[in-house]
């Protein structure tokens, strides 16, 4: 049942992604409209699917990758959702959409038996959420990035294009990156603490550098040097949003770690 | 009864005609008069802008009206002559003429198609034709729904959204950089007008702060005064360029005066925040290798036309949504104009029919002698009652009638069925000069107070 419910979400968030893609090259801001209430039907069915999933509680414990990565992807439709009823800003969800949709397809494509951790740890669900959190805020930065690498590229083009209006000022932009990665950081500090506590129950060391925790580790060290760099030799503006992007993909190795880890650490018991 | 318009524009004349037909503000006045003492003319409303004057006249037949106007618009100047003026006018009448003034208020017909000064001129002259009680019932109505046309032209598309002019395209482009500019500086080098004009979009747009520099000291301080900025002495802007976030260019001299280590020295300084320049001159004024500084983005002449030009095609795309919003409300305010047509004979059937109450009544209580107060007034009322109630159904049959195309017919028959000859002809005069706002002018001429006063009321919603 909850497999029927996560599909028809992903049919809304694929619309939704279609036409806001559509959207950037049309003028018209029905497109957009149609694409917001997409977006708003499927957000309600996955928060329903979400809630059901924690209320039912007997995976509570049992966190998998997959339920991680759809509470990525349902956060990053509420981020889209909020910047849409606070800025009228649909060209974010232009970028930030097709990245939740890709999140959500990836449940469907992962091996079901990919688990985040161990379930003696029963508070696992804290470092996942946590983690996520952290995840999320990198991802807007990432959105954000794009947009004003893009948004830099057409003005120094002096491309005057539909693009062009549409996409938001760089100032803005540069601000949205540098406040989703403060958001994001402490998140994410948090979300390895308690990574490291649960590793110390399960294997009885905080660190087994495996991938995942490596990658974590490196992602974590990158952003925290992209936040020094800010605040103490000028890393803004087209640097930061270079730096962001690349640190994304220190995020994406990271999850791939995971997948990788479940694979060799497979939990048959 | 025909809207009709007689005029000529910055399309069909050039401006030395046209500056000869403009009357002056004082004189307004005697213009409208002048144009209503015409037989033919029952409602008049005078337009001139810049780039255009028309008169708008309501009239029985659109042929009359046609050479009212133009002996009127010879008139005004005395160094005019009919066949001087003829090859310039157009004369549109009924829907066309109504199609005219909505695109003329929605700013379609513009130099400038979407630029916002036009709607005003509408509404002023709209306002001084009802100041002289020049307008009736159908230009009123026709000049509100021009307001309202143009109103919902400028927000539902985006007839007027981007810049369109050069100066105002550099406030654009700063935008998209800076998003607001309340916290932004500019820094304003040398004196060319053009950057001066782009430095006042700025500063209305919100910038605080302006740094001034030109090699004549004397000139600086003047144009410190108008900006409210502060003087800088030439030699060492370049130290301060980093305090700058918008750089407007444009000196006289033949030669670069900023170049890319210039502005690679400021972005640095500034910490890697954009630095937003602007080159008016011509020759140019700030080295092109300045496009590869990262965070620094220079445009120059070229690149703000290369702006204007394609804003100025989305205006055009606009502007054809813009026709469709026009056609609509035209056909709206046509079946207005139809179900007007109904209007003299209703109030005629209305007065045909108290005066057959009045004559029975007098009748019943002549017969019947003494009654109360009370009975005479139950017996008024049922009169009253059953005259209402008969009407109510042929009242709405044909106001809905007027609107069909074989409307006159109907009111052809209504006339004839209840005999309404004698009713309509002294009421024409009503119909033609409109039954419910027009107030008769005094003896002196001088219009009467409350007209304006509505009129002004309705303008400003």
């Amino acid at each position: 049942m909850i497999v029927v419910f996560l599909q028809l979400t992903l049919g809304f968030y694929f619309l939704g992604t279609l036409l806001l893609l559509v959207y950037l090259l049309r003028r018209s801001d029905v497109l957009a409209k149609v694409a917001l209430g997409m977006t708003g039907v499927g957000c309600t069915i996955h928060t329903g699917v979400l809630v059901f999933q924690v209320v039912s509680g007997a995976d509570a414990w049992r966190v998998s990758f997959q339920s991680a990565l759809s509470f990525f992807s349902w956060s990053l439709v509420i981020v889209f959702l909020t910047a849409v009823f606070l800025q009228r800003l649909y060209v974010l969800g232009s970028f930030m959409l097709p990245l939740a949709f890709l999140a959500l397809v990836s449940t469907a494509v992962l091996p079901s038996e990919t688990q985040a951790l161990h379930p003696m740890f029963q508070e696992v669900w804290i470092h996942v959420t946590l983690s996520m959190l952290g995840t999320v805020g990198f991802a807007v930065a990432f959105v954000s990035g794009v947009m004003y690498l893009t948004q830099d590229w057409l003005l120094k083009s002096k491309q005057f294009n539909l693009l062009y209006a549409k996409l938001p000022p760089l100032d803005f932009l540069d601000r949205l990156n540098q406040r989703s990665i403060l958001l994001g950081f402490p998140f994410l500090t948090m979300g390895i603490l308690t990574g490291a506590m649960s590793a110390q129950i399960t294997f009885g060391a905080y660190l087994s550098w495996n991938s995942e925790q490596i990658w974590a580790l490196v992602t974590w060290a990158f952003y925290l040097v992209v936040m020094m760099g800010r605040v103490t030799v000028g890393w803004r503006a087209k640097k930061a949003a270079y730096l962001t992007v690349v640190g994304f993909v220190g995020v994406l190795l990271t999850f791939l770690g995971v997948i990788l880890k479940g694979e060799s650490f497979p939990i048959s018991s | 009864m025909n809207v009709i318009v007689v005029g000529l524009s910055h399309k069909t004349a050039p401006v030395k005609l046209r500056e000869l037909l403009m009357v002056p503000d004082s004189r307004i006045g005697e213009a409208v008069k002048r144009l209503m003492a015409h037989p033919s003319i029952h409602e008049g409303v005078f337009l001139q802008t810049c780039n255009r004057v028309e008169v708008y006249a309501v009239t029985d037949h659109a042929d009359d009206g046609f050479s009212g106007v133009q002996e009127f618009l010879v008139d005004t100047h005395l160094s005019l002559s009919a066949e001087q003026l003829l090859p310039h006018l157009y004369w549109h009448a009924g829907d066309r003429a109504i199609t005219h003034l909505f695109r003329v208020a929605s700013s379609l017909d513009s130099l400038v198609v979407g630029e916002p000064q036009i709607l005003g001129q509408v509404k002023e002259c709209f306002m001084d034709a009802s100041t002289h009680d020049a307008s009736g019932v159908i230009l009123n109505k026709v000049f509100q729904k021009a307001i309202s046309v143009a109103k919902r032209v400028r927000t539902e598309t985006r007839i007027a959204e981007n810049a369109v002019s050069v100066s105002y395209a550099a406030v654009e482009l700063a935008k998209k950089v800076f998003g607001n500019l309340s916290e932004q500086t500019v820094m304003l080098v040398g004196a060319g007008e053009m950057a001066k004009l782009a430095a006042q979009h700025l500063v209305a747009d919100g910038v605080q702060q302006v740094f001034l520099t030109t090699r004549d000291s004397l000139r600086a301080r003047d144009m410190a005064d108008r900006f409210h900025g502060t003087p800088m002495p030439f030699e060492k802007f370049r130290t301060y360029l980093y305090k700058a976030d918008i750089v407007l260019c444009s000196t006289g001299a033949p030669h670069y005066v900023i170049g890319p280590e210039d502005v690679e020295r400021a972005v640095r300084e500034r910490w890697n925040r954009p630095i937003f320049l602007i080159d008016v001159a011509v020759p140019r004024n700030i080295d092109p290798a300045v496009r590869q500084v990262d965070n620094a983005f220079l445009f120059d002449m070229d690149d703000l036309e290369k702006c204007v030009e394609r804003n100025r095609d989305e205006r055009r795309k606009e502007a054809v949504r813009a026709e469709r919003i026009v056609q609509d409300e035209v056909g709206i305010m046509l079946r207005w104009m139809q179900a007007l047509k109904a209007t003299p004979v209703i109030i005629a059937l209305r007065k045909h029919a108290e005066d057959i109450k009045h004559a029975e009544l007098q009748k019943v209580f002549g017969r019947l002698g003494m009654l109360t107060p009370e009975q005479r007034e139950a017996m008024e009322h049922l009169a009253s009652g059953i005259i209402k109630k008969l009407l109510h159904g042929p009242f709405v049959a044909l106001k809905d009638a007027a609107q069909m195309s074989n409307g006159s017919m109907y009111i052809e028959a209504a006339r004839h069925f209840y005999d309404l000859e004698k009713h309509l002809v002294a009421k024409d005069s009503v119909d033609v000069r409109g039954p419910v706002d027009r107030k008769p002018s005094g003896g002196d001429g001088l219009p009467s107070a409350s007209a304006p006063e509505s009129a002004r009321e309705k303008v400003s919603e």
